[in-house]
C-alpha cells in the first residue's frame, strides 16, 4: 500500500464495557449454555477456559485501532478492566456499590422458568451450594449493577451471550431515557439475539463507525434489536425454544458500501412498515385480530394507531377509531375473546430458528387456533433469508395440530408482497 | 529496429505478482461547472456543404442551457473522467456478476456510427437498410428464443420486463383473465421482475430457495391458482444454478391459466443450448447489452428485446418492422400495448448486436456459452481454494456464481463490501448481491467468454491476497481504498429523493436553490 492511510476518526466518544467473564464456558464443554453456577463449575471441571474476556479485548483492540481517541469506562477486574488491559489500553473505572441492585425484583419475568428469574441468572443458581459462591466472583446482578453504573456513555459494549443480553436489557430498561445505545460482543454459547455483532472484531468496527456517525445520515443512528433467549434446560434436551424478552437500541449497521443495485432505505418495501400496511389493507371490519408478540406485529398496532405491546398478545378491531380490544392477554382471556366470533391471528417469526407458534406466543394455544378462522404470518425478507432454506416451525404443544399446520403458508413480506413458505411441526424437524 | 536491442531483453525489473495499481485522481468538476459564457468548439463543415438555414418556426427563442467549453477543454474533461473509473475496457471486469460484462468489439462501434445521422422521423422508404437490420435481428432473436415475434423497442432490460408484464396484463384483459392479480417470481430472479410487476399493479409472490438452492416447487404449487397472472423467472438464477425442473414450473403455471415469462437478460450460459420456447415459455426478454455485447451505457440507453409466442404477438409494443416482399414497413400490432420508448428503439445498439451475432454465427453463439461456462468453472475452482470463500449449496454452476465470505467475515469482522472495495486498490472490483442477502456476505462473479486464463488467475490472486490481508490486518482492509480516485462515499443520499440528483438541473434545483 502506497497511498495515504485513512485519517483516523476523531471526535468525542465514551464507550462503556461490561464483560460476563463466564459467558461461553458451557459451549466448549458441550453443555449448550452457561446459565447457572452448577453448569459453570461443571464446564470448568471439563476443562473449559473462559473466553469472553479475550473476545472483549479483541473488540476493544479493533475499536481503538479505528478510533484511537475513544475513552473507555468500565468496572474493575474480569468484568471489563482486564479486557481493556489485555488490549493494551487505558480506561477509567467505576467501582460498584456492593449493596445496590437496581433491578433485583424477583417477580420480574412474565413466565419465570428455571432461568427467567433475574436473581437466578447466569451466576446465582439457587440450587447450587450457597457457600460455594459464584464462579469467577461475578453474578447476573453484577452485570446489571455495572450497566447501571455506566449509564451516560455514548455506547455500551457488553460481552456475553443471550443470557447476558437479558441482564443488560433489564438494567437498561431501568435507566429509561438515560439508557445508552448498546452493542453485544458475541461471547456466549447462545447468541440468537439481534443485538450482537457477527464477531468481536465486527463489534469493534461497528462501535467505531457508530461513534463517528459514519454512513449514517444525521449522525449516530440506532435501530431496535430483539433480545431472545433459549430455555437452556430444554435446549440440553434437544429443544430449541427461543423466547422474546424485549428489544435494545443498537447502532444501525452502516449502509452497504457497494451493491447499490438495490435500495436499503427505511422506506423500502419489505420493511416492517410495508408489512404493517399490507396487514391493515387486508383487515376487515367486524373481525377480531389477534396480534402476537414481536416488532413486526407491533408495527401493525402502530399503523392502526393502537398502543399494542411488544411482548404480549393483543386483540384489535377495525372501527372509527380502531379499537384495542385487549392488551397482553392470557390464553384463557384470548380464548374467550375469539370463541364464537370471526377472528384472525397475526403472527411473526420469533428468533433465528423460524418459530411462528409455541415460542413467546403460547397464549395462541391449540384451542385458540381451533377457534380462529384465519392466520396471517409476517416476516421481513431478511429474516426469511437468514433461515437459509430451513422451514418455519410450529410447536403448539399438540403434535397432531402441528402436523396439520405443516405445509406451505403465505408469509407477508411487504406491501403487496409475499412469499409461500414451508412450515413444519417442530417435533418432525428436530427428529430429522 | 535491431532485434538484439529489443525491450524484452533489456535488464528491466520484473513486475510484482500483483499490480502496483493507482487510479488517477483529478478532482474533476462536473462539466456544467466548467462552463464559461461564450466558449466554443468548432466543427468545420465539409468543403462545399450547403449552408442550412433553419426556418423560424423551428428555431429556439432561447439557446439551450448547455455547458460552454472549447474543444480542448471537452477532450481533457472526458479523458480525465475516463481515467477515474474502472470501466469494462480497463479492468478484468468479471466482478459485476449477473451483468455479463463482456468485451464489445470496437469494429461494431463503426457500424453503429454509420446510422448515427439517421433521423427517427425519416420516412420508412428512406431507411430501408436500418429496417432490414431490425427485421433480421428480430428473426435471429426469435430463432435463439424459439418464440414467434420480437420487439426491439425497449431501451433497457427493465423496460423490456415492463413491456412483458404490460403484454401479460393486456392479454388477460382481452381473454377474460382480468381478475388475475398476482405475479409469481423467485428470490434469485432479477428483482426488476418483482418491481415491474408491482409497478404494473400486481401483487407479487416471491418464492424462496429450498435447501438445495432452487426455488421451492412445492411453494409454487401452493402459490398458483385463479389469481395467477404469470410466473416471471430467471434461469439459471443469480446463483448460477440452472433449475432442471423449469418445465414443471411452466406447466404448473399454465395449468392454473397463467403465462410464463422467462427473464433471459443474461442468456450467456445457454445460448444455442436451450431455448425459452422449448421449456414452454410464452414470453422472454434479452438484454442486448449483456448477452449480445452492446455497451451497458451506465444506466442507459441500452437495449432490451421482448420475445413472445404467436398468441401474444398482437400485444407487442409498436411499431414493429414487417417484411413485404423486398420492402420493410413499420406496423403497429392490432392490440399493441403502445410505445415503451419513442420511435423504433436504440438503433445504434441494434446495429451492434446484429453485427455481433453475424460475426459469430449459430455455432459461434454456442461456443460463447460453452466458453463462458468453462471460464466460470475455472474461476470457481480458483476462488474455492481461497480460505474463507465458499459457494453455498455446492451445486454445479453455469455462467456465474454467488459466493460467500461468511467464514472469513466471522473470523475477521471484515465484510464482503469491504473486500470488494479493497480489491479496487488492485484495479478490479466486484458487486455483492441484490438485497436481501440470502447468501451471507455475498459476492457474485461472472467471467463471460471474454477473459483469458491469465486474467482469471490475476483476479483470483487479488481476492486471495485481500482475504489474507483481512486476516492479518482487518483494519487495513476496512480503511480501503487507498489507491483510488475517491475514498468511500456516504451512500444514504442515494435512497433519499430529496437529495439524489440524476441531472445537473435536478442538482441545481435541490442543492443550489
Amino acid at each position: 500500500m502506497t497511498g495515504p492511510a485513512v485519517a483516523p476518526l476523531s471526535g468525542p466518544g465514551l464507550v462503556g464495557l461490561v464483560v460476563n467473564p463466564v459467558a461461553g464456558l458451557g459451549g466448549a464443554a458441550g453443555l449448550k449454555g452457561s446459565d447457572g453456577a452448577g453448569t459453570q463449575r461443571e464446564a470448568l471441571a471439563r476443562g473449559a477456559t473462559p473466553r469472553a474476556g479475550e473476545r472483549a479485548a479483541r473488540a476493544v483492540r479493533t475499536l481503538l485501532a479505528r478510533r484511537p481517541g475513544t475513552r473507555l469506562l468500565t468496572v474493575p477486574g474480569p468484568m471489563g478492566e482486564d479486557s481493556v488491559r489485555a488490549a493494551g489500553a487505558a480506561c477509567d473505572l467505576v467501582r460498584l456499590d456492593p449493596a445496590a441492585d437496581p433491578t433485583a425484583d424477583p417477580t420480574a419475568g412474565p413466565t419465570a422458568g428455571p432461568t427467567a428469574d433475574p436473581t437466578a441468572g447466569p451466576m446465582a443458581d439457587p440450587t447450587a451450594d450457597p457457600t460455594a459462591g459464584p464462579v469467577g466472583g461475578t453474578t447476573a446482578r453484577d452485570t446489571r449493577r455495572a450497566v447501571a453504573a455506566l449509564a451516560g456513555v455514548d455506547l455500551l459494549l457488553f460481552a456475553g451471550g443471550d443470557g447476558t443480553a437479558r441482564d443488560v436489557l433489564d438494567a437498561v430498561r431501568d435507566l429509561g431515557d438515560r439508557a445508552p445505545a448498546v452493542l453485544g460482543i458475541p461471547a456466549g454459547v447462545k447468541v440468537y439475539s439481534g443485538c450482537f455483532a457477527v464477531a468481536p472484531a465486527a463489534a469493534g468496527f461497528l462501535a467505531a463507525d457508530f461513534l463517528h456517525g459514519r454512513g449514517q445520515a444525521g449522525g449516530r443512528r440506532t435501530v431496535e434489536a430483539e433480545v431472545v433467549d433459549l430455555d437452556e434446560e430444554a435446549y440440553r434436551r434437544g429443544l430449541v425454544s427461543p423466547r422474546l424478552y424485549g428489544s435494545l437500541r443498537v447502532p444501525a449497521a452502516p449502509v452497504a458500501l457497494s451493491g447499490r443495485k438495490a435500495g436499503s432505505s427505511g422506506t423500502a418495501p419489505g420493511t416492517v412498515d410495508g408489512i404493517a400496511r399490507e396487514v391493515v389493507a387486508r383487515m376487515r371490519p367486524g373481525v377480531r385480530y389477534v396480534l402476537g408478540p414481536g416488532a413486526t406485529t407491533q408495527a401493525v398496532g402502530r399503523a392502526l394507531g393502537l398502543a399494542t405491546t411488544l411482548l404480549g398478545v393483543d386483540v384489535a378491531e377495525l372501527g372509527d377509531p380502531h379499537r384495542l380490544v385487549a392488551a397482553d392477554v392470557s390464553e384463557a382471556e384470548l380464548f374467550d375473546l375469539v370463541r364464537g366470533t370471526e377472528a384472525v391471528v397475526v403472527l411473526s417469526v420469533i428468533g433465528g430458528q423460524g418459530f411462528v407458534l409455541g415460542r413467546g406466543n403460547q397464549q395462541v394455544s391449540p384451542r385458540v387456533l381451533d377457534a380462529v378462522t384465519g392466520m396471517l404470518v409476517l416476516a421481513t425478507p431478511h429474516k426469511l433469508a437468514a433461515l437459509g432454506g430451513r422451514p418455519l416451525l410450529a410447536d403448539t404443544g399438540d403434535e397432531e395440530l402441528d402436523s396439520k399446520l405443516g405445509g406451505h403458508v403465505q408469509v407477508i413480506t411487504g406491501h403487496r408482497e409475499s412469499t409461500i413458505y414451508r412450515v413444519r411441526a417442530a417435533s418432525e424437524e428436530y427428529d430429522g | 529496429m535491431n532485434t538484439a536491442e529489443s525491450f524484452a531483453e533489456l535488464p528491466v525489473t520484473p513486475k510484482p505478482p500483483l499490480r502496483r495499481f493507482h487510479q488517477a485522481r483529478w478532482d474533476e468538476p462536473i462539466i456544467f461547472e466548467l462552463s464559461r459564457p461564450g466558449r466554443r468548439g468548432l466543427a468545420v463543415p465539409e468543403p462545399g456543404a450547403a449552408r442550412v438555414e433553419l426556418p423560424e418556426s423551428v428555431r429556439r427563442a432561447e439557446p439551450p442551457r448547455l455547458p460552454e467549453l472549447s474543444q480542448q477543454l471537452v477532450l481533457r474533461h472526458y479523458l480525465r473522467l475516463s481515467q477515474e473509473n474502472l470501466g469494462a475496457d480497463l479492468n478484468v471486469d468479471v466482478g459485476q456478476g449477473t451483468c455479463t460484462m463482456k468485451y464489445s468489439p470496437k469494429v461494431n462501434d463503426r457500424f453503429a456510427a454509420a446510422v448515427a445521422e439517421v433521423h427517427p422521423l425519416q420516412h420508412e422508404d428512406t431507411v430501408q437498410g436500418v429496417l432490414e437490420i431490425y427485421w433480421r435481428l428480430e428473426r435471429m432473436l426469435a430463432e435463439i428464443s424459439g418464440l414467434s415475434r420480437v420487439s426491439l423497442q425497449p431501451g433497457s432490460g427493465s423496460a423490456a420486463i415492463y413491456a412483458n408484464i404490460a403484454m401479460i396484463r393486456a392479454y388477460h384483459a382481452a381473454t377474460g383473465g382480468g381478475a388475475r392479480d398476482q405475479v409469481i417470481t423467485t428470490m434469485f430472479s432479477h428483482p426488476s421482475n418483482a418491481a415491474c410487476a408491482k409497478t404494473a399493479g400486481y401483487e407479487v409472490i416471491t418464492l424462496m430457495p429450498d435447501a438445495d438452492g432452487l426455488p421451492d416447487i412445492e411453494a409454487l404449487r401452493a402459490a398458483v391458482g385463479p389469481r395467477t397472472a404469470a410466473l416471471m423467472i430467471t434461469n439459471p438464477e443469480d446463483t448460477g444454478i440452472f433449475n432442471p425442473r423449469i418445465q414443471e414450473f411452466v406447466d404448473l403455471v399454465h395449468e392454473a391459466g397463467g403465462l410464463a415469462c422467462y427473464d433471459q437478460a443474461n442468456a450467456n450460459g445457454i445460448l444455442g443450448i436451450t431455448r425459452a420456447r422449448d421449456a414452454g415459455f410464452d414470453l422472454c426478454h434479452f438484454n442486448l447489452h449483456k448477452t449480445f455485447s452492446t455497451p451497458h451505457a451506465c444506466g442507459g440507453p441500452a437495449a432490451g428485446a421482448c420475445g413472445v409466442s404467436a398468441e401474444l404477438a398482437p400485444f407487442l409494443p409498436g411499431p414493429v418492422v414487417t417484411r413485404d416482399g423486398d420492402a420493410y414497413r413499420l406496423e403497429t400490432p392490432p392490440r399493441s400495448i403502445g410505445k415503451i420508448r419513442p420511435f423504433l428503439g436504440v438503433t445504434p445498439n441494434i446495429v451492434r448486436a446484429y453485427a455481433w451475432i453475424m460475426a459469430l454465427g449459430g455455432d459461434g453463439l454456442r461456443q460463447v456459452a460453452e466458453t463462458a461456462a468453462l471460464n466460470n468453472n475455472y474461476l470457481m475452482h480458483k476462488v474455492l481454494q481461497i480460505r474463507g470463500a465458499s459457494a453455498p449449496w455446492g451445486r454445479r454452476r453455469i455462467e456465474q456464481v454467488r459466493y460467500s465470505w461468511q467464514e472469513l467475515s466471522e473470523e475477521t469482522g471484515v465484510h464482503s463490501e469491504e473486500i470488494g472495495v479493497r480489491a479496487a486498490d488492485f484495479g478490479v472490483h466486484y458487486w455483492t448481491s441484490h438485497h436481501p442477502y440470502v447468501v451471507p456476505e455475498p459476492f457474485t462473479l461472472e467471467p463471460t467468454e471474454s477473459y483469458t486464463k491469465e486474467d482469471l488467475d490475476e483476479y483470483a490472486a487479488i481476492l486471495a491476497h485481500v482475504a489474507e490481508e483481512a486476516r492479518r490486518d482487518p483494519e487495513l482492509v476496512k480503511g480501503a481504498p487507498y489507491n483510488q480516485t475517491i475514498h468511500k462515499i456516504d451512500p444514504t443520499p442515494l435512497d433519499d429523493p430529496k437529495a439524489w440528483a440524476p441531472t445537473w438541473r435536478a442538482y441545481v434545483r435541490k442543492h443550489r436553490p
